[in-house]
């Protein structure tokens, strides 16, 4: 059985190979944010205080940074597939659908730069 | 769009089967925890800008409000993630007859409930020595 159709049989039009893609990038990141969360909470819950000092010295160690980068980017981009498909099923019209997309897309990157910038400043000493 | 005819939906489903409760409920979790990342974030953002900002935003994430957001975000975090992981069995072919379904729809809610008795009890110990 196919399942193209035989306009796209005629047409010679094969797959694109991105149909898949939302989904993919949705487990890629799920199986990321198992162990990243994990670690996440598990670290943040054994941190002696939350104080400043406590806080810099503990993103100031490299695999800490790492790992927030990591957390932070691969849950920004799940965030992002989830959100979009909540809004392509609940925002009706296309006028309104196409731009809070554009502005949850937008939203993710801030989130996410900022994000990876904020752990980074940390990480380097720039948090005096 | 408006005119356009639309089939009868909500409505004639029977929202009290587990598979359209897991479903929306994951949906809904993955939700929360979108605003649970601009939370983590902004304190991410707060300890790079110093400690004056730094306190002036642990003021603000002290605030009662949130206080009781954490207990949810906690929540949704352990149902999403054993509901994330019921998915990912799922895509590899498996558990996908109604009993089993039925079965880890169960488990997950089990185990959700489960961890997030444990990181709550965790964090309210975490808390009393690190406000």
């Amino acid at each position: 059985m196919t399942l193209r159709s035989p306009l796209a049989t005629v047409l010679g039009q094969g797959s694109a190979k991105e149909g898949v893609h939302h989904w993919w990038v949705q487990r890629l990141t799920s199986v990321a944010l198992v162990p990243l969360t994990a670690w996440f909470v598990v670290s943040l819950l054994s941190l002696p205080s939350f104080d400043h000092a406590t806080i810099s010295a503990w993103i100031g160690q490299l695999w800490t940074a790492v790992f927030l980068i990591l957390l932070v980017l691969a849950a920004a981009w799940h965030s992002q597939l989830g959100v979009r498909v909540v809004v392509e099923d609940y925002v009706h019209g296309h006028g309104a659908k196409t731009l809070v997309l554009a502005l949850v897309t937008f939203f993710h990157v801030v989130v996410a730069v900022a994000g990876v910038l904020a752990v980074l400043k940390v990480a380097l000493g720039g948090a005096g | 769009m408006t005119e356009r005819p639309l089939s009868p939906h909500l409505s004639v489903y029977r929202m009290s089967r587990y598979t359209l409760l897991t479903s929306i409920v994951n949906r809904a979790t993955g939700l929360v925890l979108s605003v649970g990342l601009i939370l983590l974030v902004y304190w991410l953002v707060a300890v790079a800008s110093g400690p004056a900002a730094y306190n002036g935003a642990r003021t603000v994430l002290s605030l009662g409000v949130l206080k009781a957001v954490y207990v949810i975000l906690l929540a949704t975090f352990a149902y999403h993630l054993f509901a994330g992981i019921r998915h990912l069995i799922w895509d590899t072919g498996h558990g996908l007859e109604r009993a089993q379904a039925k079965r880890s729809a169960a488990l997950v809610l089990i185990c959700a409930i489960l961890l997030f008795v444990g990181l709550a009890w965790w964090a309210l110990h975490a808390g009393a020595r690190a406000p």
